[in-house]
């Protein structure tokens, strides 16, 4: 059972408290899919979400999630205010802390912030990404992607390629798939690699056809344009040579695998423009509709374990009036 | 003449690696007279005005901790030169040797000048002055090393500076050696190690944080080795933290150039690891690295081609501390906990007792020149009593350091100081 008070990360977490969420997901994919969308499981809860790095996608994402689920949410882009007046990080958390928020969404562009803001706040903390250390909700998603389309999400060939040393969403996958039992294969240039990666329970490979032999899920990574300069790698035209996926590097991985990116898209830098839009191989759009159901269980299943340690039913005043 | 006798004390003289127990007479400031062997009433001893019995403790001679940041100049919210020598006398550090990266940098006569007398004023403990060794540490033009050191500056250092600009730096090495005066660096190679906050390797790749690459600190020392070869300037490598150094250390000291070298004791106590979920206290510069790494730093500091244990006390307040582990400062506070934490080593049987004063006392008063670190008669009695066993749980709040940054909080050590003597005087202890 689902046990945390924060999702901070896939780190701590078990098969099982994986596997609650992504039954739990299944059921609001069904919810969403119907004309009236609206369940009550975070009804009275305030959701905060507090971005300091813009996002339009992952901050969308939550805060459909949780207006469906019909908490009243807040979006505070920190990354135009407080912080340019000098404020720290636990100011601000403290300060959104003593409006009594109950769920804060945070993405931060420093690693372990998340894991210092929950130290200082009551609320649950949802780690909506991190610096380069995790993205837990992507990793959900992208599970949950990957089970409804393959049937299960264990013993599976997964591919993950491109920028994986500047990628929490490749860190927080590589925890997810490993821990539920896949084999994971990581696919890129040795200079976007993390050091010592070998040693994470993953199979490095330098050629992408070789490291595709096989797979089950294929898995692209967006590459920064800054990282394009010539720093990391030559060029866009050699990158895209070497390590974009096109159909013929594709050819080498099953027949039925599945093409996954977290988005947003560099068409024709990591990923072929027509293949991304390929309704029979890639499953991008699915990954963004899981997104919203995979963020309403987390957040009421954080909403639950919330409720459950305070004692009373939130939405009520502990004191009468 | 009044004089004092400690007695019926384990005498840990790191000169001639024995561990007696005896009794030592001190009057003058000064170690007058040295008993070796167990008083069992057959031994001729001249009564003394002054009688401690140490009822068999360990009696040692004061820490010389090269590179104590103080904070004063500048920032005096978190570190005074009174907070770092109560602190000092409280670790059993009778000499500081005091770090010159404060706000201004000591790269004057005048600066240094300020430091001495601040220091005699406030300070219970000797503190000795370093001097940069280029204008605020800028790397581009020397400082006047000629008048620094007539000022009483013991070393030069740019601390964690790098001095980039190899031709500086070896005119700053040549001119330095014409005064026989000592260079201290701390090797790094500053661009491959640029905007990293912990080792690289697989710790820092679950974290996501940047890494620094232990071969930036060999190609750093090898940059620094090659130039001494060249200069011939008396230069001491403090700060290493991993195995990958230790070789070029090896050579230059067999080719027989004026080389020692100096490790942090948090690189002896922890690792990596230790900085578990983000915890910010652990971030310091050189960053903690991996096992394997701090196994070959105890084995060096045995085998002696480690010289010196130093605490690199860096006083950091709680808000620079309070942030994000990429966004916060550096170094950690050590004075109090150096002794306890050395003791680590002892209780590990990684060192024996002499073994830890050579590094911590003896052979850092050589390296600076000074008559300490020794049970001798003649030498100044500063000098330690300490009991290597008694346990001891850390609390940063009860620190007397202004600054409570320590990795060790609340964490269970060995070996507490007892009284801390400087020129004779008991500056701590239970009477002091």
């Amino acid at each position: 059972m689902f046990a945390q008070r924060h999702l901070l990360g896939i780190e701590g977490l078990t098969r099982p408290e994986v596997e609650e969420i992504l039954d739990l997901a299944d059921r609001y994919v069904d919810l969403n899919r119907r004309p009236d969308k609206h369940a009550d499981a975070l009804q009275g809860l305030t959701q905060i979400n507090l971005f300091f790095e813009n996002s339009t996608r992952t901050q969308s994402s939550f805060e459909i999630a949780g207006k469906r689920l019909g908490a009243d949410v807040m979006n505070m882009a920190v990354a135009q205010s407080s912080v340019k007046k000098g404020e720290t990080l636990i100011d601000t958390a403290l300060t959104l802390n003593a409006m009594h928020p109950d769920l804060l969404v945070v993405r931060h562009p420093s690693s372990g912030a998340c894991n210092l803001l929950a130290q200082k706040v009551n609320c649950s903390v949802l780690n909506a990404g991190d610096g380069r250390h995790e993205h837990p909700t992507q990793a959900l998603l992208d599970a949950l992607t990957i089970r409804r389309s393959k049937g299960r999400l264990h013993r599976l060939n997964v591919a993950i390629c491109g920028d994986i040393a500047h990628s929490r969403v490749a860190r927080s996958n590589i925890l997810l798939l490993g821990l539920m039992e896949n084999r994971i294969r990581l696919i890129g240039p040795p200079t976007l690699m993390p050091s010592q990666v070998d040693q994470l329970g993953v199979e490095v490979y330098e050629d992408m056809r070789e490291g595709l032999e096989d797979v089950d899920v294929v898995m692209m990574l967006r590459l920064q344009k800054e990282r394009m300069d010539g720093a990391f790698i030559p060029s866009e035209r050699e990158y895209y040579h070497r390590f974009g996926l096109d159909p013929e590097k594709l050819a080498y991985a099953k027949p039925d695998a599945i093409v996954m990116h977290p988005g947003p898209m560099n068409r024709g830098v990591e990923i072929d423009g027509i293949l991304a839009d390929d309704i029979n191989r890639s499953v991008i759009q699915e990954q963004v509709e899981m997104g919203v159901a995979v963020r309403m269980a987390a957040m009421h299943l954080l909403a639950r374990n919330l409720k459950a340690r305070s004692g009373h039913d939130h939405g009520i005043p502990a004191h009468g009036m | 003449m009044t004089d004092t006798l400690l007695t019926n004390a384990r005498l840990i003289d790191p000169e001639n690696g024995t561990t007696n127990l005896g009794a030592i007479r001190i009057a003058d400031g000064m170690i007058v007279e040295v008993l070796q062997g167990q008083d069992d009433g057959s031994m001729e001893v001249l009564p003394a005005e002054g009688l401690v019995d140490l009822g068999g403790k360990c009696l040692a001679p004061g820490i010389v901790d090269i590179g104590v940041k103080i904070c004063e100049p500048g920032e005096r919210h978190k570190e005074s030169f009174r907070t770092a020598g109560l602190a000092a006398a409280a670790g059993g550090v009778t000499t500081m040797v005091s770090r010159p990266d404060t706000i201004p940098t000591i790269d004057s006569p005048e600066t240094l000048e300020f430091v001495s007398r601040r220091a005699n004023e406030a300070a219970p403990v000797h503190v000795l002055p370093m001097a940069s060794l280029t204008k605020n540490r800028a790397g581009r033009e020397m400082v006047e090393i000629g008048f620094l050191k007539d000022a009483g500056a013991v070393a030069f250092t740019d601390c964690d500076h790098v001095i980039s600009d190899t031709k500086v730096l070896s005119r700053c090495l040549t001119y330095a050696r014409s005064l026989n005066a000592l260079v201290i660096a701390h090797p790094q190679e500053p661009i491959l190690s640029a905007g990293g906050s912990v080792t690289s390797g697989k710790f820092a790749s679950l974290r996501g944080l940047p890494g620094v690459a232990p071969m930036a600190e060999r190609i750093g020392l090898e940059r620094d080795l090659a130039l001494v070869e060249m200069t011939r300037a008396r230069y001491h490598a403090d700060n290493l933290s991993t195995a990958a150094s230790l070789p070029a250390l090896q050579r230059a000291k067999s080719a027989g150039l004026d080389v020692t070298a100096g490790v942090n004791i948090h690189h002896l106590t922890l690792n990596e690891y230790d900085v578990g979920d983000y915890r910010t206290f652990f971030k310091l510069k050189p960053p903690l690295r991996c096992e394997d790494d701090r196994l070959a730093m105890v084995e060096a500091v045995a085998s002696g081609l480690i010289d010196i244990i130093s605490s690199m006390h860096t006083p950091q307040d709680e808000e620079s501390k309070r942030l994000p582990f990429h966004e916060a400062a550096s170094g950690a506070v050590g004075l109090e906990t150096l002794l306890p934490a050395a003791l680590r080593l002892y209780h590990a049987d990684a060192l024996d007792l002499p073994t830890l004063f050579r590094a911590l006392s003896l052979n850092p008063s050589k390296r600076l020149g000074l008559p300490t670190g020794r049970l001798t008669v003649g030498a100044p009695a500063d000098l330690i009593v300490f009991d290597p066993d008694q346990p001891i749980v850390v609390d940063r709040f009860k620190l007397r350091s202004k600054s409570k940054n320590t990795p060790f909080d609340e964490q269970r050590l060995q070996g507490r100081v007892l009284r801390t003597f400087v020129s004779g005087e008991q500056v701590y202890g239970p009477d002091a």
